[in-house]
Formats: structure tokens, C-alpha cells, sequence
């Protein structure tokens, strides 16, 4: 293993430098490369590059890489979002992974984004460990971005449950991931159960997965790694939403992974001043929770699960 | 007359509702302009923009032809909490329309601003840079529907009308996504977040006045209004900040500049020092200057409008 600073932030008036950096493992081949946190509250992605760190520095020490193996793993960009509180960027709130590829001489989250793609460009494989949007919690699973640049069916080789391609709208048309498969990386997000809490046994099975991927390009000798799951391949487009109409206190009755009858109660909305049912949110059909939001109340109008059906 | 344009439950106990101002002339149903602004909660140069045109509406009942609607408030719950995004959301606002109705809330009352403005003969979307910087009132085209807006923005009273290019992620905008449904809309910017200038505000109600005479909305002379200035971005230079600090101007907003001039310093207190002097890299107009002073490496300083204008 080699540690290595990528890059230094010293970007903000009155914090010390922040030094963001890379491990590498192997050799210098651009096999893999896998990003950790990027916003502040990724702290389930942080904590699952950090084993992801530990695993291969022992497998390299014990000789189990491969001769033409190379992988760069970047545990964390977020330190300065981190340490404050902060999801975003903490003067202008903007989101780094909605400016790749990043441009060296325009605004302070433009230039960092600069400096992790720098890093990053140029591998055969990217994985990026990251978040959605919304919070929430989700069955583990390789997610693609279906540009047409690549092959997404590589994604079966993690072994999760489930491999889901979307569609790109036009706000993800500045994420890492989008970029790096631009800039000829095969790429996938990993999502994990958590975001912002640690699940030690969800981020165990997402790094098995990566190293069962390092395993089927015949990057690892001998392991005795578990034998993963049989993969389900998922259109975003074919996911069941399911809303609530009513706001309120959510209590969850259903989480991601469980399976689910039609008409089975999901959730329940309760009003916040007398505990009565609000809304009994069911689901409209038989099939198994991918998604749940991760709240304790919640508006009208908003996506409350969706289901594989 | 306040009508609600869209509306949604809030969690506890409270109603999240788009309103607006309806103001009816003669033949109502014969045009209509949408007056919108406060889709970032952090700019409020629209809010005078709004209730001055209303009060100069009002004494123009008479003269008016068709409808007025005037949107001051995308965003109210950005605006009430001193907050530029969607309080509780990930996505800026102009990031998520067209919206849609089987999202998140903040997307089903975007379709729901969607539904309310399309159609009408013109739209204008007030903004105001953001808190950092500050903006000369100016007219933002994207170049993909600059033949349909460029001279409707010209009507408008603004100093300068800058015609952009076109990058996907501007697609989820509001403008973009009216546009792309044949509802010209034009993009105002001016000044800076959080504070309003009532100069500016005057001149673009000149322009709006100006601009619904034009669309056969005001039967009276229209106020006479200021050429802009039309450029693209080759003439636009940017000046960001290398150092982080704090940013002490050399000079004014809106000033001219001459290549080479010292446009500001950033200083570092702590030490007594400076950490960079930011010299113009053209001859020009200064039409962005930044305002607040805490200044990270990267930080945007100004842009410049040089070329056969400058
Ligand atoms: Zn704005």
C-alpha cells in the first residue's frame, strides 16, 4: 500500500490545510478505482472505502493481487464538509458531485471536482460509493448510468441483489459518475443500506462485492471471498412509486429488502397531534421494497418507497 | 386579486401554497404576462419588482389590455428561512423543472408552476445573483432560443443582454423548460442576494411597461427605454480568486476598467499580508463584482465585458 496526497485544500480563510488522499495497491496498471465520501454526510460511504483500504492492504501483503492489478482507493473529498455539519460545500452550499468534470480555473467546488477527477481519470474500472438525493435507504446494489457508453452488464460481476440502470436526467449530467464513463471509465455506484449512519455488515458486503468484481477480472489469487447473489437487472423506469397523500408523522412498517404483498400496509402517516392514521400507505402491487425514505415526518406529495415488482 | 397557483400539505401542520397576483385589464383573456420571481430564497431585488408593479398596474387599470400575473414567490419557505435552495431538499429549484407529479413535494409544485404559467405570451424571471456577487441588470439568453427572445429582451430597459451557451444541466430550469414549450420567457439578473436596489427595480419596471406595450398590453405611449449592450460569452473574461481571504475592492461595480488595472486585493488579516492583487485581464466593463467579502481559492471576483464594448 502507498499513501499518497492527491491534492491539499487550503481553500478556506482561518482552517489549516486539509490534505485529500489516495491508496494505492499493486501496481502502477489503472485497473480500479474507487471513490469514496464526497459530501459531508457520507460517512457509510467513508466507512466502506476505509475497510475497502484494510482488506486490500492485507490481501496485498499476503501476495494475492495480481502482477497487472493497480487500484486507487479515495476514502474521503468531504473533510471540509465533514467537520462542520455540512452535506455541501460550506460557503456557497454547492454539491462537488454536480460539477465534474470539474474545471481548474473557475469557482472553489469546480477546481476540487478538477482535482478528484484528475485523480480518478483514466482508470479501466471507477466505482463511486455515494448517495441519492433523497434520504433514504436502499437494498444494496450496483446502480449504472445508461449513456450508451459502456457495458453496464459488467455490474453483474459485484454479486449484489440488484444491478438498476437510469436513464441520465439533465442535473446528472455533472456527477462523477456520468463523467468518468465520458472520459472512457466503465463505472458504477455502489449504494449501500446507509448514508448517513454506519452499517458495519452493509458496508462488509459491499466490499466483498468490489473484491468479488477484482475477482472475476482475475485480479485476485485465491480467495475465499462469500459467493455473492444471483443479480436481478432493474430499469429505474420499472420501479413502483409509492406516495403518501397525506403529511405527517411517518412511521415505517416496511424496509428496503423486505418483500411485500399488494395492498400489504407499507407505512403509516399519523397526524403529529393526536397519533390518529392519517394515511395508510399500501402497496399497489406484490414485490420486494427497494427504496424507503429515511424520515421521521414527511409533506404531501412525496416518494415515500419504491418497489420492484 | 390573489389567486393560489399550486399548493401542498406541509408535515406538521401547515400549508406550503404558490400564490399570485392577478391583475385584469380590459379583455382579459386577450394577452397575458407572468411576472415570477423568488425561485432562490436568498434574492429579493424581485420582491420590490413585484409590488411596485402592482402599484403602477393599478393606476394604469384603464390603459390595461389582458392580464398581469404577478408569481413574487417560488420559493417561500427559501425565502422565509434566509435560504437560497429548497429548505430539506438536496436540488436548487432551477434544477428540477419541468417537475413532476409523482416525485417529491417540491417537484409536484414545480409541475404545478408549469401548468399555471405555460401559455401565457411572455414570462419574466426575476433573479438576483446570488449573495456574493453583484449583477448590473442584464438579460441571460440561452443561444439555443436567442432568435425568439433577443428582441424582446432588448424591450426590457436592462444594461446588457448576455447570450449564453448551452449546457444540459440548464435544462432543468424554468426558463428552459417554458421555452421549450413555446412560452417565451427571459431570465432577468440583477444586483446581489439579500438586499434590494431600488434603481434597478425602477428600470426594469420601465421595461416591462415598455415591453407589454409592445405585446399590445398598455394602450399608451410606452416610457422610453436604454439600448442594451448585447454580447456572448467571447467577450466575457472571468477573474476568480487563487488565494483564499478576504476580498478588499479597488473598484466600484460598473466601473470601466483598463487590462492590467487592480480590480481588488485579498487580504489576510491575520497577518497583516496580501495574498493576491486581481488585475484585469481586459479592458472593459465591470459588470460582476463580488460582494461578500469571505473569499475561498476558486471564488469568483468579477467578470469583465470587454470586446467592442468595452
Ligand atoms: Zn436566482
Amino acid at each position: 500500500m502507498r499513501k499518497e496526497t492527491l491534492f491539499t485544500i487550503d481553500a478556506l480563510p482561518y482552517r489549516q490545510p486539509i490534505s485529500v488522499y489516495g491508496y494505492y495497491f499493486g501496481t502502477d496498471a489503472k485497473t480500479l478505482a474507487v471513490m469514496g465520501a464526497i459530501r459531508g454526510d457520507e460517512f457509510q460511504q467513508m466507512y466502506t472505502a476505509a475497510r475497502l483500504v484494510n482488506r486490500l492492504s492485507h490481501l496485498e501483503s499476503q501476495g494475492r493481487l495480481s502482477e497487472s492489478c493497480g487500484i486507487l482507493v479515495v476514502p474521503c473529498a468531504g473533510q471540509f464538509s465533514m467537520n462542520v455539519s455540512h452535506r455541501f460545500w460550506p460557503l456557497d452550499n454547492t454539491d462537488i458531485n454536480r460539477m465534474f468534470p470539474g474545471y481548474e480555473a473557475g469557482e472553489t467546488t469546480q477546481r476540487l471536482a478538477a482535482r478528484i477527477f484528475e485523480a480518478l481519470k483514466g482508470y479501466h474500472w471507477g466505482v463511486h460509493l455515494t448517495s441519492l438525493y433523497l434520504p433514504g435507504d436502499f437494498a444494496p446494489h450496483i446502480r449504472v448510468m445508461d449513456t450508451g457508453l459502456q457495458k453496464n452488464d459488467k455490474g453483474l460481476d459485484f454479486g449484489l441483489p440488484y444491478l438498476v440502470s437510469r436513464d441520465p436526467h439533465p442535473y446528472d449530467t455533472t456527477t462523477l459518475n456520468y463523467n468518468w464513463q465520458v472520459w472512457e471509465t466503465n463505472t458504477f455506484s455502489l449504494y449501500t443500506r446507509a448514508t448517513d449512519s454506519i452499517d458495519e455488515q452493509s458496508a462488509d458486503e459491499a466490499v466483498d462485492s468490489i473484491l468479488r468484481f477484482l475477482a472475476k477480472l482475475d485480479m485476485l489469487r485465491e480467495h475465499d471471498l462469500p459467493p455473492g447473489t444471483q443479480t436481478q437487472k432493474l430499469d429505474e423506469k420499472n420501479l413502483v412509486t409509492i406516495h403518501n397523500k397525506a403529511a405527517g408523522i411517518l412511521l415505517r412498517r416496511r424496509g428496503p429488502g423486505d418483500r411485500i404483498s399488494r395492498n400489504e400496509t407499507a407505512a403509516l402517516i399519523i397526524d403529529p397531534y393526536t397519533s390518529e392514521i392519517r394515511e395508510e400507505i399500501r402497496s399497489p402491487s406484490d414485490g420486494v421494497i427497494f427504496f424507503a425514505r429515511h424520515a421521521q415526518i414527511l409533506p404531501s406529495h412525496t416518494v415515500v418507497f419504491r418497489v420492484i415488482p | 386579486m390573489i389567486k393560489e397557483v399550486i399548493s401542498a400539505e406541509l408535515s406538521v401542520g401547515e400549508t406550503l401554497m404558490i400564490q399570485k397576483n392577478r391583475i385584469e385589464g380590459a379583455d382579459a383573456a386577450s394577452h397575458r404576462l407572468a411576472v415570477v420571481t423568488g425561485t432562490h430564497g436568498d434574492e429579493l431585488e424581485g420582491q420590490y419588482v413585484a409590488w411596485q408593479l402592482a402599484r403602477t398596474l393599478a393606476k394604469k387599470k384603464n390603459a390595461l389590455c389582458g392580464t398581469v400575473d404577478i408569481y413574487p414567490a417560488l420559493n417561500p419557505l427559501g425565502i422565509s428561512t434566509i435560504y437560497r435552495g429548497l429548505p430539506g431538499f438536496d436540488l436548487d429549484m432551477n434544477r428540477i423543472f419541468p417537475g413532476s407529479r409523482d416525485e417529491t413535494m417540491y417537484e409536484y409544485i414545480a409541475d404545478g408552476i408549469m401548468r399555471d404559467i405555460q401559455g401565457a405570451d411572455l414570462c419574466i424571471d426575476i433573479h438576483a445573483s446570488n449573495i456574493f456577487l453583484r449583477e448590473i441588470p442584464q438579460v441571460r439568453i440561452n443561444e439555443k432560443s436567442a432568435d425568439v427572445l433577443t428582441p424582446l429582451a432588448r424591450l426590457l430597459n436592462m444594461d446588457f443582454i448576455w447570450i449564453h451557451s448551452a449546457a444540459t444541466v440548464l435544462e432543468s430550469t424554468l426558463a428552459y423548460s417554458l421555452n421549450a414549450l413555446h412560452t417565451p420567457t427571459l431570465v432577468v439578473e440583477m444586483g446581489v442576494g439579500m438586499r434590494i436596489t431600488k434603481s434597478y427595480g425602477d428600470q426594469l419596471i420601465t421595461g416591462i411597461l415598455s415591453v407589454m406595450r409592445h405585446l399590445g398590453m398598455l394602450k399608451e405611449p410606452a416610457p422610453p427605454v436604454a439600448p442594451p449592450i448585447v454580447s456572448t460569452d467571447g467577450s466575457v473574461s472571468f477573474v476568480n480568486a487563487n488565494e483564499s481571504g478576504f476580498f478588499i475592492p479597488q473598484v466600484r461595480h460598473a466601473d470601466r476598467v483598463e487590462q492590467g488595472q487592480l480590480l481588488g486585493l485579498i487580504a489576510d488579516p491575520m497577518s497583516g499580508g496580501i495574498q493576491e492583487r486581481l488585475l484585469s485581464p481586459i479592458s472593459g466593463l465591470v459588470f460582476t463584482l463580488r460582494e461578500y467579502p469571505v473569499v475561498n481559492e476558486g471564488s469568483l471576483i468579477a467578470r469583465i465585458l470587454g470586446g467592442s464594448a468595452g
